[in-house]
């Protein structure tokens, strides 16, 4: 098992490489530059920035030393933000993502994970049906749709909760509702259907053949194997959460990781796309790893070696 | 005998996978909801032309440049409203799902095409090099794929259009026409984004087929390896593929609706959902129609999609039934 | 040790599936008797409905969408169908145990064995952890698992098909019940092991006194295991009668072509194996009459219009043919004088 974590822990820093590469290749392919935006620039002054920011020096000196200074973890200053380090702005407006996105998952688990357990017990029920078909609703309506709708609703319409921006919990409620709503929706049909095929398989029928209960044989026999499929789900999870943020950000004008990126990306503001690209290629392998590793304990029978 | 009992069980395979389907309420309304969609998308901006003269980009004659009000709440004449820029949402909507649907289907279309491709070659030829094609899934499955393309978009998209697109729009569409070069990219950027699970579903099925009589059969008639692979081993492993299209063209869409909300996606001139959904936005609180009209559609219209998905891999394989 | 008085009284039990295709009248009407301490064999092709049937015993039976629609079920003097479902779950793994046919999947894979084994006991007879946990290390050793306490920790998976079953039957056994059903216990396993274990459950039940039924489809199992046979078919009992005379002198043609089709090594090489031509009928679609008519060698017009009588041939001996006794005499024929 440990030789294994550390083999994956090991491949995790050329692929964030592979992957800086790629999207550093990607930004100089295309024409223009972070400061082409303005009106053409007098030669005079485009040689100072071009030479301010190493960029008279050939291509692969410049990628050799962008990538010697990440691998020491230093990205460098960003280009729009004069005299912020890429690493500052990332650990400012990291929390607040981080909270939402963790908020967001864990309500969704909690819904998510109960709706399809009572689902797949009452098999075609009302409940069944209903809670399906609102799962449905969550996978079909986007999030910039459902997001304003809320806040329509509760903010605008009932003044319940704050329309936008970041607080106290209460600000809270509405972005975590509106990032969590697909998630719910997938975990809960996950997990009745992950729970339909356990509850029909013959270790079921054993553990009734004993005599157990109902509420032993769902709780201690049905239920390990039955969620097996939400823990698989995590993995790719992770990735639509960091998109859904960049989107709840936007609406509720919360100063995100996901917001910058995007500012970023319209500014070709190369040091920090770089920065937040890899920051978060790292962040989602050790946590396919984490997923991959709790998948061992879940099930017995897979063994890592 | 033999082949007579195969062949008749594949032919009642896909029957009774009809009647299946049939019997599914829900996938019913989603195929008959759908269907209404896309008439509408097709003929609508026609129609709406014809009886009122509104089409996705007319502002009418009376609003002049000082106007300051030109958003309209829903009413006979608009039933969907206007926009700030006095059009008619409804023809917006409709023109945006032509978009929106036309990018669901064809991005799906080249997702399916490099998927199958990929995991029928991959599974078929088998050993190192299906390893090395796995691998290779493997490692493009790990990244963090939304923030490539969003890069991609970005600095390829606009007036950066690589001459390659620009061609290729030109030769669909007419020239010098920005939005759909624009339009072009996002078909490659997206059908980029799913064709990865399609080519392991693929290659699953291809794996599991491979050694099954028929194939040795056409090889002892000679049939070429090519051949094989896509006459004989696809149109087998069809079943599972048609379910998972199905169910990316919603997922596609929404990613779609993503990028343009983001400013990423489909540009002026042209409309999407998504674009409709981020104009809308601005004037929630006033105009809160501009949001909930398109915002309602595209829900509708992916709820339609989901069902039928879901109905299809329902009926494809019943084991997943209840008892 | 051998008592007399019936443990197990089924009559007329009827268990049906309401299914896309119409009703499927898995069990339609059978009807036999275990005494104390007997062993019974319950033979028949897959989809006779044997499984089902046991499965009713306990009322195991998924409602959907299966029902116990018609019957009486009578344990030890105790009206089973009349029970509620709590009362029993006090009757199952306690007083009549089941084991099934593939260990693999009818362990959880999840949990230890330690957990399976033990839990058995701590909700019947109330044993503590540590109790247990000994007994169950106990049961282990009684079917031939000589290093439990090691394996009592591991999990299904690190047994082999062989050890699994044991397994299974040191959990079936633990509370000593009074009536194990083993549905098809060797079926999964290979050759070698199947006698091991028949043999390590003929051992069991002659110590611990248990009344068992044996369900199999195959008949070299049954024979030198058990008191009395019922072939089943279709859903319905074509024959019953005690084990020796079953095998000698059959009088049913469905029996008789089950006896044919075991494969003889006294049969000279080059002889075709003998099979019983057509397919099991299709249970949701019975033809009326007899349902083995159109694979019967000796089917005639009444056989396919009318259903057969259930007709006793001799002591203890019934078949549900409209020419029993004619193939009763036929078996006969070939037996010495005094045997028949």
């Amino acid at each position: 098992m440990l030789s294994f974590i550390i083999r994956r822990l090991l491949i995790i820093i050329p692929m964030a490489l592979l992957v800086v590469t790629v999207t550093w290749g990607l930004i100089r392919l295309a024409p223009g530059n972070f400061y082409s935006d303005e009106k053409k620039l007098p030669p005079a002054i485009e040689e100072n920035i071009r030479k301010k920011y190493g960029l008279d020096k050939p291509w692969y000196q410049q990628y050799g030393i962008m990538m010697f200074n990440i691998v020491k973890l230093d990205f460098g200053d960003s280009l729009k933000h004069q005299g912020e380090t890429v690493n500052d702005i990332v650990r400012r407006h990291l929390p607040y993502s981080a909270t939402i996105g963790f908020f967001a998952y864990l309500v969704a688990l909690i819904v998510g994970l109960t709706a399809g357990i009572i689902a797949a017990l009452r098999q075609n029920s009302r409940f069944d049906y209903g809670s399906m078909a609102t799962a449905m609703l969550g996978l079909s309506v986007p999030g910039f749709v459902l997001g304003p709708i809320l806040v329509l609703i509760f903010a605008l319409g009932l003044y319940w909760l704050p329309p936008a921006r970041w607080g106290g919990i209460s600000n809270l409620i509405l972005p975590v509702l509106t990032l969590s709503a697909v998630y719910m929706a997938y975990i809960a049909r996950l997990t009745r259907a992950g729970m339909l095929e356990v509850m029909g398989s013959d270790y079921i029928r054993t553990a009734r053949a004993k005599g157990l209960d109902e509420k032993t044989v769902l709780l201690k026999h049905a239920l390990r194997g039955g969620i097996i499929p939400v823990v698989s789900f995590t993995g790719p999870a992770l990735a639509g959460l960091l998109a859904g943020t960049v989107v709840v950000e936007k609406i509720f004008a919360i100063p995100g990781l996901g917001n910058i990126f995007i500012q970023s990306v319209f500014n070709r503001d190369e040091p920090l796309i770089l920065g937040i690209v890899a920051f978060l290629s790292i962040l989602i392998m050790i946590f396919n790893l984490v997923v991959d590793i709790s998948y061992g304990f879940l099930d017995p029978r897979i063994r890592y070696e | 005998m033999a082949e007579n009992v195969e062949i008749i069980k594949r032919a009642s395979l896909w029957r009774d996978a009809w009647k299946r389907l049939l019997r599914n309420k829900l996938a019913v309304f989603g195929m008959v909801v759908l269907a209404v969609m896309v008439v509408a998308v097709i003929i609508g901006p026609a129609i709406i032309r014809w009886t009122t003269g509104f089409t996705a980009d007319y502002v009418p004659s009376q609003i002049e440049q000082g106007d300051l009000v030109r958003s309209f709440s829903p009413s006979l004449q608009h039933p969907m409203g206007t926009d700030d820029a006095g059009r008619d949402i409804l023809a917006r909507v409709l023109q945006g799902g032509r978009i929106s649907l036309m990018v669901g289907i064809i991005s799906t279309l080249v997702s399916l095409i490099v998927g199958v491709s990929w995991g029928a070659i991959a599974g078929y030829l088998g050993g190192r090099i299906d390893n090395l094609m796995m691998r290779i899934v493997d490692i493009i499955y790990a990244i963090p794929y939304i923030l490539i393309v969003i890069v991609l978009l970005s600095v390829f998209g606009g007036p950066n259009t690589p001459a390659i697109i620009i061609w290729l729009s030109e030769k669909f569409g007419g020239a010098g026409n920005q939005g759909l070069s624009q339009i072009f990219l996002l078909f490659f950027a997206l059908g980029l984004v799913s064709w990865l699970t399609m080519a392991r579903v693929v290659r699953g099925q291809i794996l599991s087929l491979k050694n099954q009589e028929f194939v040795l059969a056409a090889k002892a008639t000679g049939v070429s390896s090519f051949g094989i692979i896509f006459r004989h081993l696809v149109p087998n492993a069809l079943g599972p593929v048609i379910v998972y299209a199905t169910l990316t063209v919603p997922s596609v869409m929404l990613t779609e609706a993503f990028l343009s909300f983001l400013g990423l996606g489909v540009q002026a001139p042209y409309a999407s959902w998504g674009s409709l959904a981020a104009d809308g936005i601005k004037n929630i609180q006033i105009f809160p129609w501009q949001l909930i009209f398109p915002g309602v559609t595209m829900a509708l219209t992916l709820f339609s999609l989901n069902f039928l998905g879901d109905g299809l891999r329902d009926a494809l394989d019943p084991q997943t039934r209840k008892f | 040790m051998s008592n007399k008085g019936t443990i197990l009284s089924i009559e007329g039990l009827k268990t049906y599936f309401h299914t896309e295709d119409g009703v499927v009248k898995a069990v339609d009407g059978i009807t036999f008797e275990l005494k104390k301490g007997e062993t019974l064999g319950i033979v028949g092709e897959s989809g006779s409905g044997k499984s089902v049937a046991n499965l009713s015993i306990m009322r195991l039976i998924q409602e959907p969408p299966g029902e116990i629609v018609d019957g009486k079920i009578v344990f030890d003097g105790i009206d089973v169908r009349g029970l509620s479902i709590a009362e029993v779950r006090k009757i199952r793994g306690r007083r009549i145990a089941m084991i099934f046919q593939d260990p693999m999947t009818s362990l959880n894979p999840f949990l230890k064995i330690s957990t399976q084994l033990t839990e058995v006991t701590r909700l019947h007879l109330g044993h503590t952890k540590q109790q247990a946990r000994d007994h169950a290390i106990k049961m282990l050793k009684l079917v031939g698992i000589s290093d439990a306490e090691q394996r009592i920790d591991s999990y299904p998976h690190e047994f082999s098909g062989g050890m699994r079953q044991r397994v299974m039957i040191a959990m079936a056994l633990s509370c000593d019940p009074e009536l194990l059903i083993a549905d098809e216990p060797t079926t999964a396993l290979d050759v070698t092991i199947q006698a091991q274990i028949l043999e390590l459950i003929k051992d069991l039940r002659t110590r611990m006194g248990t009344s068992v039924i044996l369900i199999t489809h195959d008949l070299g199992v049954v024979a030198g295991m058990t008191d009395k046979i019922i072939v089943m078919y279709a859903g319905k009992v074509f024959e019953q009668a005690p084990t020796r005379e079953l095998f000698a002198t059959p009088a049913n043609p469905y029996t008789k072509g089950l006896l044919k089709s075991v494969p003889d090594p006294a049969h000279e090489q080059g002889t075709e194996l003998y099979q019983i031509p057509g397919l099991p009928p299709d249970v949701a679609h019975l033809p009326p009459g007899c349902p083995f008519a159109e694979r019967c060698e000796r089917a005639e017009d009444i056989c396919r219009k009318d259903f057969p009588p259930f007709v006793e041939v001799s002591s203890g001996h019934h078949s549900l043919c409209h020419f029993a006794r004619e193939v009763y005499a036929e078996s006969s024929k070939g037996l010495p004088k005094e045997e028949q």
